[in-house]
This record gives structure tokens, sequence and C-alpha cells, in this order.
């Protein structure tokens, strides 16, 4: 457990007045604040920090005791004996982030030498607030999400059993209601979010529902069509080449892409570019044929 | 009344401790669009979250109205940015070199 300088964190001195302390909260708190700074947990971090500098700063008894106590945290039993003296002096009117107010958000330090965020809760006042809303990531392969199926997260040691759509986004974000944390003061719960990687490490482009791919072909058959087969997202297909295809020729296989998401059955299509591979070590033979055709052009 | 789907504003600025006068005012910022159900006025229940973000900006950070505004448009740009940026991703990936 290391000492936190508080007066570091809301960048003022010791000599602070409550004035300034108050000012120099509102100013961090602005530029840090979580609904200002959507997703960014360095923010939501240092506005924690900031919160807890002020918790203690703001209040004159935590003051005090923090400026005679705090370099010594190891004397936790004197700091015990004055928090049970510690009588909380109330409330000094202003509000703090109540979407990340559980007693969780403190430092050890804090919880060590005040006893978590009970002896000076200031928002809490009657006022039911949402729990603070989670936010995780989960990464998966594009050959996961081609079919609905469920999983099970552990979110905060609580196992959460949920279903993926099939064609579910890269980036896309779902939520979960009520498993985010717990409400304030009776509060509803916090939701969810979970925003989905998906890994493609397969030789589909994919984008929404379609997918793209290349499939070479002789130039025979290119030249004087053919069957071949090539690989769709679920198998193989077979498929005939017209006769004199030119390269980068496409060819749309409809139903063959991916599926649409959460229009169960729907598929997009798949999209087949083709690309004429040139035949390479001629023999001879295969060189006087090749004048040959040259000279009927 | 549709108990389901809206809660009354009486009943929200309760929960939540806040004069209703706040309601009205962020109404008439069009910060909050208030529906009138069986002469009750209400918000919608989907709404609630974005409310409860304007109740902290507004009593946390001591943001005004017209602040409030400013920052609820600013917010939903970046939110619409971020969301372009992931789908241009998407769409780059289509053209990279493997």
């Amino acid at each position: 457990m290391a000492f936190i300088d508080y007066y570091k964190i809301l960048e003022i001195s010791k000599s602070a007045s409550e004035k300034d302390i108050k000012k120099a909260y509102r100013k961090l708190a602005r530029k840090y604040h979580p609904d200002l700074n959507p997703n960014n947990k360095e923010s939501e971090k240092k506005f924690k920090e900031i919160n807890e500098a002020n918790e203690v700063l703001s209040n004159p008894e935590n003051r005090k005791k923090y400026d005679e106590y705090g370099k010594d945290w190891q004397h936790a039993d004197q700091f015990e004996k004055a928090k049970q003296q510690n009588q909380y002096q109330g409330n000094s009117g202003q509000r703090t982030y109540s979407g990340s107010s559980s007693e969780h958000d403190f430092s050890d330090f804090f919880e060590s030498m005040f006893g978590g965020r009970n002896s000076g809760q200031r928002s809490s006042a009657g006022v039911k607030f949402r729990g603070q809303d989670f936010n995780a990531e989960l990464k998966l392969n594009l050959i996961d999400v081609y079919t609905t199926h469920k999983r099970t997260l552990t979110v905060n040691g609580k196992n959460i059993r949920i279903t993926i759509p099939a064609g579910i986004e890269n980036g896309q974000v779902i939520k979960i209601k009520g498993h985010g944390s717990k409400g304030v003061n009776g509060g509803p719960n916090g939701d969810l979010f979970i925003t989905f990687s998906i890994i493609n490490n397969t030789k589909f482009k994919r984008d929404h529902e379609h997918l793209y791919t290349d499939a070479s072909i002789d130039i025979y058959t290119a030249i004087l069509g053919g069957d071949i087969t090539v690989d769709t997202f679920d198998g193989k297909v077979k498929l005939q080449v017209k006769p004199e295809t030119q390269n980068g020729t496409k060819v749309k296989l409809s139903g063959k892409g991916f599926p649409k998401y959460k229009k169960e059955g729907e598929y997009g299509n798949l999209y087949i570019t083709y690309t004429i591979e040139m035949p390479k070590n001629l023999s001879i033979k295969e060189k006087e044929l090749f004048q040959e055709l040259k000279k009927l052009q | 009344m549709d108990t389901d789907n809206y809660i009354s504003i009486q009943q929200f600025c309760l929960h939540y401790n806040v004069p209703t006068s706040f309601l009205d005012t962020l109404s008439e910022y069009e910060l909050v669009e208030i529906v009138n159900i069986e002469k009750t006025q209400c918000v919608a229940k989907n709404h609630i979250s974005a409310i409860e973000k304007l109740i902290r900006l507004h009593f946390d950070l001591d943001i005004n109205m017209e602040g409030l505004d400013v920052v609820n448009k600013l917010l939903k740009r970046v939110e619409n940015l971020q969301t372009e940026i992931i789908l241009l991703n998407n769409k780059l990936n289509l053209y990279e070199e493997e």
C-alpha cells in the first residue's frame, strides 16, 4: 500500500485554501469526468483519484488527519483509533460523481485511513442512482460468429451466459441489462456493454453480410471454359467458368456470404474475383503452338 | 398510463432528488423529451440513462444549461465519429494487404 499524495493529484500546494481545493477539483473533474470521456479507462482512473483526493482534502477533519498521519500510513492502529473517534462532520454541499461511487473505487490507502466512503458520503443523501456501466471486450474469430451460439463470460467474478447472434460485426456493442455495477442507495444496476473484436484469419474479406475472395484459374480454363472448385465459408462448391473469361472477372454466389445479423436463415453473397494464372516454363512445343495462335490473330 | 415504457416526472424527480423545474428546463433546451400520458408528464424509460448523465454533468461539474446543450451535442458527435471509425476500419480491412 503506497502513500498517495492527494495534494499532488489535485495539483495544489499544502497551504491551499478550501476554495483552492474546490476550484482545483472542479477544474480536473471537468477534464476527466467519465461522462465527458466515454470509454476512456485512463480518464476514469484519473477521475477516481481526483474524487478520492477531494473526498479527503475538502473535509477539514479528514484533511487534518491526512496531513498528520498521511506519510506515516504504517501506523494503522493509530489511524484506526482516530477513525473510531472520528465523527463525520457533515456535508460540504458538493456532489461527487455518483456513477462510480462504490467504496471499491477508493484506494487501499484511503480505506485504511478513512474506512471507506461511508464516513464521507455526500452525494448519497437519499439520491438513488443507477450503478455504473461496465465495458468489456470480447475477442472472437470470424468463424465463431458464423453461427449463433451461447458463451459463458466471467465479469467481476460472476458468470454470465450470453447468446452471441450470428453475423455480429467487428466493433459492435451489445448491452446486457443489469449486469453492471450495483445501484447506489437502491437504484437499479448498471448495464454491461460488450464490444466485439472479430479477428478475421480466413481468406475471406468481410463487408457486413457479404464476403469477398479470389480464385485462381489457369489460362486454358479461362479461354475455353470449364469447371473449377472454390472454397466458400462453409465448404466447397463447383463453379462453371465461361469461355473467354477475363482476368479480374467477378462472380456472385448468392446466399453464400455471411449470416445477416439477427435475420435467421438469411445470408449475404460471396463475391469471387478470378485471377488468371499465366503458364510458366513452357515447353518448345507449347511455345510453337502459342506462336501459331499469335499468327492467327 | 404506459408504465412499462414511461415514468412520470414526479416519480423520476423524487427518485433522483432533483426539482421538477430541472427537467422542465432540460425540456426547454430540447435535451429531454417530455410527453403527456393521461394528463401526466412523463419521460421515456429508455431516456433515463441520458437524463442521469445530464444530472451528473449539471450537479457534479456545475455545467449550466447552455453548456449541457453544447456538451451533449459534442458527445453525440464523438459517438457518431467513433461508430464511423469502426465502420471505416472494417471497410479498410477489405483492401489491406495480407
